[in-house]
């Protein structure tokens, strides 16, 4: 069923009667072309993309829970294109225009907002540092505009100009940055690889890799062996277990990411502001909560919820910046389990094992993603070669040293990210 | 999470500091090659489960390794990172 105002009206009118499921819940056939493993947001555009631009639809989606259940429907939605490196700089700036005609192409609200996103900066040392990456950012064909602190006040008159250790000095707009609504994405792609015969198949776990000689043959899951000459592991926190049914061990650590929202409120912040000094950002979703997060919790976690210090340093920072948020009750609070890489960026690469492609590594900032790194999956599985905009995300460049791409400079090492 | 510190008792996890698993107790010989350095550096087991790390209690100093449930996040034991090199 084709979405549009028309229909919108139609169904309305006749009690939303006529309403039809947006994909199908299909058993599990016994051999496929291709296996993504994994029902969040990169598997779901990996799959989407192998039927798209690479005329492979007869292609499963194994997801062991429901779909979206993981990352992809507990991120805060921040989707930008303000990366430094090459390597990350050209994939996020395709994910961006991807992110732009995203609705079109898949005829589905996902509410994207580019409402801008303002980092901040509290010393001279740290604007040179944003001036460089705002350049990186023009050069690459983005937008960046350095504000002062005039510039920042006219944006954001209510934050607190003048704390004591982090007077604000000013900040970098990104006009283009901005949100959308988490789970449509995965709705979205999900809808979209459906019509185009993917069998997306929930409560579905993976339990074992199948390889003959160097080749995958297939998998093992809950629900029975499934046959494919190509297989993609796309899980995300999950990945070391998954990765380690195919004999790897990966350079990978899952973390616990916290984030929350208040209650409801008018409108009232009406960009994505990141406080980077005090590990916090913010915005406010279209239902009007104000939906804000912080760091890592710092310690290896599978267990999708976090701690309490956590929770009180990133609501004092949220103090420290904006006093007048104080009053607003908070709603929940929740986690997802984040697969951190050593440099703090991504991997999708081929394996030792022939037709098996590994794509993870996403740390904290894998929404933004969603659509190029679907889009660089099914070109590496289709083609058998890196997408050009993803040729940098290899798996041995910790082995080698070579191509390590470390965003914050602080070392390519898992206890420093 | 509380962790019981050898020397402090039972203490709150903010007095402490986590560096990751406790990989850095088996540090490589002098004339181990790339590989096995890069497994030391890199490569991690990750488990869903139990875990062996290495915390630092800041206020006395001491570091521990701590075996900890990574998906109950309970602690099954902390012994002296010095006794559990051994
Ligand atoms: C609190 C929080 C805030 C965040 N904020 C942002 C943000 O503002 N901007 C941004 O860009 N990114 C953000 N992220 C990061 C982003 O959400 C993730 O990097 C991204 O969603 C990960 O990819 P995914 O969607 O494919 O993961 P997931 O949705 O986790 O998908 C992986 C799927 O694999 C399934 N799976 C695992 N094991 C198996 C198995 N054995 N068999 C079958 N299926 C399996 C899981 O059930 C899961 O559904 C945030 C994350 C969190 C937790
Ligand atoms: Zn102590």
């Amino acid at each position: 069923m084709r979405y549009s105002g028309l229909r919108l009206i139609r169904e309305g009118l006749r009690g939303n009667a006529g309403w039809t499921r947006a994909w199908r819940d299909p058993v599990p056939r016994p051999d496929y072309d291709a296996i993504v493993i994994g029902g969040g947001g990169h598997g779901l555009s990996t799959a989407y993309y192998l039927a798209r631009n690479h005329g492979i639809t007869n292609v499963a989606v194994l997801e062991k829970g429901y779909l979206g259940g993981g990352n992809v429907g507990r991120n805060t939605t921040i989707v930008r294109a303000n990366y430094f490196l090459p390597g990350n700089s050209e994939f996020y700036s395709h994910s961006l225009k991807l992110w732009e005609g995203l609705e079109a192409e898949l005829n589905y609200n996902v509410m994207h907002s580019q409402r801008g996103l303002i980092n901040l900066f509290h010393s001279d040392g740290q604007r040179d540092a944003f001036v460089r990456r705002g350049n990186a950012m023009a050069a690459q064909g983005d937008d960046a505009i350095l504000l002062d602190r005039e510039g920042v006040r006219e944006h954001l008159p209510y934050l607190d100009f003048d704390n004591a250790r982090f007077p604000i000095h000013g900040g970098l707009l990104h006009p283009r940055g901005g949100t959308a609504r988490h789970d449509a994405v995965a709705w979205g792609y999900a809808r979209g690889a459906d019509r185009r015969g993917v069998d997306l198949i929930q409560n579905c776990e993976v339990t074992g890799i199948d390889v003959e000689g160097s080749r995958v043959v297939g998998v093992q899951t809950t629900r029975g062996p499934i046959r494919a000459p190509k297989v993609g592991i796309v899980v995300a926190g999950r990945s070391s277990q998954v990765a380690a049914m195919a004999g790897m061990r990966l350079p990978i650590e899952s973390h616990i990411l916290q984030a929350f929202v208040t209650e409801g409120l008018k409108p009232v912040i009406h960009h994505v502001i990141s406080f980077g000094m005090g590990h916090f950002y913010i915005s406010q979703s279209d239902k009007g909560g104000l939906v804000f997060g912080g760091d890592l919790d710092f310690y290896a976690s599978y267990a999708a919820r976090g701690n309490l210090p956590m929770v009180e340093h990133v609501m004092e920072a949220g103090m420290t910046l904006m006093p007048m948020i104080g009053r607003a009750r908070v709603l929940r609070s929740w986690g997802g389990i984040m697969d951190m890489s050593p440099d703090g960026s991504p991997i999708i690469d081929r394996t030792h094992i022939d037709g098996l492609f590994l794509n993870c590594g996403w740390n904290y900032g894998g929404f933004k993603a969603v659509p190029a790194s679907g889009w660089c999956m099914a070109h590496l599985m289709a083609t058998g070669q890196p997408h050009a905009v993803a040729a940098r995300f290899r798996l041995d460049r910790f082995a080698t040293g070579r191509g390590i791409m470390d965003e914050e400079g602080t070392g390519a090492q898992h206890s420093l990210h | 999470m509380r962790v019981a510190c050898p020397f402090c008792g039972d203490r709150d996890r903010r007095e402490f500091t986590v560096q990751g698993d406790d990989t850095s107790l088996r540090r490589p010989g002098r004339d181990a090659g790339p590989l096995a350095w890069h497994d030391y550096v890199h490569l991690r087991d990750n488990p869903a489960g139990r875990l062996h790390e290495i915390w630092h209690h800041d206020p006395c100093g001491a570091w521990v390794v701590v075996e900890r449930d990574t998906v109950t996040h309970a602690v099954h034991g902390v012994t002296l990172a010095r006794e559990a090199a051994r």
